[in-house]
């Protein structure tokens, strides 16, 4: 009789599986997400005239930093950005908040068909909606002097070339284009609250005041926290509203010109790929700072 | 006789087969031409690939790609391409506009046209002087060849003019009657006279600046904005201002194009190519309303263009080929021609300036023969050294111009300002 005969099957230890099924997304990470992060750090080191190949980078130690923080633009671009961080971010979440909790008040579980209608800017491309702003700001054919015009008899505000209401009109684009998203973060999590314990509150006497202030603020707290995290890192990385409103120049007297563009137009504009990155990483550094600081500011207190 | 395989062993010969793939591909490859890679951007992509099957045919069917991006687009890809070790990256021949110029023509990353076995140097009488000059490294090396130029060009709306009661002499006699006329104009239609003050003082200081001087820096590479002439551009672009001449809108935006199409924007001072992009797509309705005339007093000045160069450090078994190519794209006059007649490229090659085309009227501009007068312009156009900072150096002068027309910062101190911080970033 014939033994069938068995090829010895290659097995592979058990404890390698893992890491095996983890490759695929740690070669990508470290290709497209590692390499340019560390590339970056060597770069803003270096002095670079980039058209002439690797060998052109000359060592300079800290001097990209020191010209940074010696350097007007860098501190003029920095103070745009916390400006329009500050007035198109905090207004997200002031208007975000009420609403949610009026329309998971009004429209219950359907409250997510309400919220759709505000989340559609979020998900538009934002040269789009930075396109349709431009005509809408425009100065003699724009809607919104129009009904300036027809509402309060104003006249027309050159509202993308002065300085004065140049930073307004982004912040009012990022504001339009982010409330939606913050809408929908502060509704799903408004409707994670067990109803029986307004119910609870009501029964105890509690008004509507008291049952936001006790139940629904203590609930949304992580999404808060959460939420605005998403909006200081947004903020501090805020580039292709203004970038596009201004035909990517910072608008008169750069007064749009956020951090983000200043780091593209130094590199790309300017061939001053040393310092963009040394920007870059000072950025990184004040972003992680600030996600701390509204991490303490959210923490817990013990009574 | 056939055999039957088990599957183990169709396995091993199907991997056998995919591993020795590449080797079987390359084998014959050896006899194939060689594919070249041009980077362009869009119209002159168009302009090569009408080129290409002429030029391909003539050696021995070489296939060429043709990688077309967008201005922005394709000249950050561009720098990002020289900068790379890798030869495989680069592109054989790559296209670069004029605006970008200084920053790939100063840098080390194009191939110096002017040793054997290109040689140069011995085209430059066939170019208009400018667009050849322009085109040197900071060596004085050739490092590209010039395609096609725009000859800086006055237009003007005749209807406006007329309804002013003025006359061309009025507003085309020197800088300073310009904006005067522009008062006239304003008072009597309502018309801007331009688009941006910004404008004035870019296109007064691209005009006026001497031949053989760089814009913003002198021989020496050193900052240089302090000079009468930037006093004098700043001057106008705030008499502008103060009388309300300028429209303060931005070229290619949508309340520009709406001035243009409703007369609001009596001059337009731009290349030669504004005359079709009018009438092509931003105002068509105009036609024959507007009129072309050489920049007022006398100055003359180019706006945008096109070169062709071979990176440095492309494979250099397809240079040849690449400088080939060049040629063929620079150097034929029909292909010159019909570049200009569909493209509306305006040859930088002296020969295919001569051809009757120039002489026809343009429908346009009123049947004006207006390409006889931008031949004659990109004749005159002085050649100015560029500066590896002068988009930087631009952006400087532009916000200290704000200052003065936005916060009524003074003209002496915000020029020492800019040359302030020129002076603290040049060498960098």
């Amino acid at each position: 009789m014939m033994m069938k005969k068995t090829r010895p099957s290659f097995r592979l230890p058990r404890a390698w599986v893992p890491y095996l099924l983890l490759s695929p997304f740690l070669a990508l990470f470290s290709i497209f997400g590692l390499f340019p992060l560390l590339f970056s750090l060597w770069m803003a080191f270096q002095s670079w005239e980039p058209t002439a190949g690797l060998e052109a980078m000359r060592f300079t130690g800290l001097e990209n930093f020191i010209f940074v923080l010696g350097d007007a633009w860098f501190w003029k671009a920095l103070g745009n950005t916390l400006w329009l961080a500050v007035f198109s971010g905090l207004p997200q979440h002031l208007v975000a908040l009420p609403l949610a909790v009026f329309i998971n008040r009004a429209f219950g579980r359907h409250g997510h068909s309400v919220a759709a209608a505000y989340f559609l800017p979020y998900i538009t491309s934002t040269v789009a909606i930075a396109m349709m702003f431009t005509s809408l700001l425009s100065t003699d054919y724009g809607l919104i002097n129009a009904l300036l015009k027809w509402a309060f008899g104003m006249e027309a505000i050159n509202w993308l070339w002065q300085p004065q209401t140049l930073k307004p009109a982004v912040a009012m684009v990022v504001f339009w284009r982010y409330v939606g998203f913050n809408l929908v973060l502060y509704l799903a999590a408004l409707q994670t609250i067990p109803r029986e314990l307004y119910q609870a509150a009501k029964l105890d006497g509690a008004g509507s005041w008291s049952c936001f202030r006790y139940i629904t603020l203590p609930a949304l707290k992580p999404m808060m926290l959460f939420g605005i995290t998403l909006s200081i890192i947004g903020g501090m990385q805020l580039f292709e509203e203004p970038f596009i409103l201004t035909n990517g120049r910072g608008g008169p007297d750069q007064a749009a010109m956020t951090v983000a563009i200043y780091v593209y137009r130094l590199a790309f504009d300017f061939s001053d790929f040393g310092a963009a990155n040394a920007i870059s990483w000072l950025l990184f550094a004040l972003l992680a700072t600030m996600t701390w600081l509204t991490n303490r500011a959210f923490k817990d207190r013990k009574p | 006789m056939t055999r039957d395989k088990s599957p183990d062993t169709r396995r091993r010969q199907l991997l056998a087969a995919a591993a020795l793939a590449p080797l079987a591909h390359s084998a014959p490859a050896q006899s194939e031409p060689p594919r070249l890679v041009v980077a362009a951007f869009p119209l002159l992509d168009q302009v090569i690939k009408q080129a290409l099957p002429a030029w391909s045919q003539a050696h021995g069917g070489v296939q060429v790609e043709v990688i077309s991006r967008q201005y922005d687009d394709h000249h950050t890809a561009m720098t990002t391409a020289l900068s790379s070790a890798s030869a495989s990256h680069l592109p054989d021949v790559i296209a670069l506009e004029t605006m970008y110029m200084g920053r790939f023509s100063l840098g080390a990353g194009l191939q110096d046209l002017s040793v054997p076995p290109y040689l140069a140097e011995g085209l430059r009488e066939r170019f208009v002087p400018f667009a050849f000059e322009q085109a040197r490294n900071r060596e004085g090396a050739v490092v590209a060849i010039p395609a096609d130029i725009g000859p800086g060009s006055m237009f003007y709306r005749a209807d406006v003019l007329e309804r002013a009661g003025l006359g061309l002499k009025d507003l085309s006699e020197s800088w300073e009657a310009y904006v005067q006329a522009g008062v006239q104009i304003k008072a009597r239609t309502g018309a801007y006279l331009l688009a941006h003050a910004r404008y004035l003082k870019d296109i007064v200081l691209f005009s006026s600046t001497p031949a053989g001087q760089s814009i913003y820096f002198d021989a020496q590479g050193r900052p240089s904005i302090s000079s009468p002439l930037f006093q004098r551009a700043f001057e106008l672009a705030q008499k502008v201002r103060r009388l309300g001449l300028d429209a303060i809108v931005d070229t290619w935006r949508n309340d520009w194009s709406e001035h243009l199409r409703r007369g609001k924007l009596a001059t337009e001072l731009s290349g030669a190519w504004m005359a079709s992009q009018m009438a092509k797509s931003v105002a068509p309705n105009t036609h024959g309303l507007w009129r072309a005339a050489q920049l007022p007093g006398g100055s003359f000045g180019g706006w945008g263009g096109s070169y062709y160069a071979i990176p440095r450090r492309s494979d250099p078994s397809r240079k040849a080929l690449a400088w080939s190519l060049i040629q063929h794209l620079t150097l034929s006059r029909e292909l010159q021609l019909s570049a200009f007649k569909n493209q509306d490229a305006f040859p930088a090659l002296l020969s295919a300036q001569d051809d009757p085309f120039f002489d026809e009227p343009v429908d346009f501009l009123g049947g004006q023969r207006a390409r006889q007068l931008w031949r004659d312009a990109a004749r005159r156009i002085p050649a100015r050294p560029l500066h590896r900072q002068n988009k930087f150096a631009e952006e400087v002068v532009n916000g200290e111009l704000d200052n003065v027309l936005i916060y009524g910062k003074s003209i002496p101190k915000a020029l020492a300002d800019a040359q302030a911080l020129l002076v603290h970033r040049a060498t960098r």
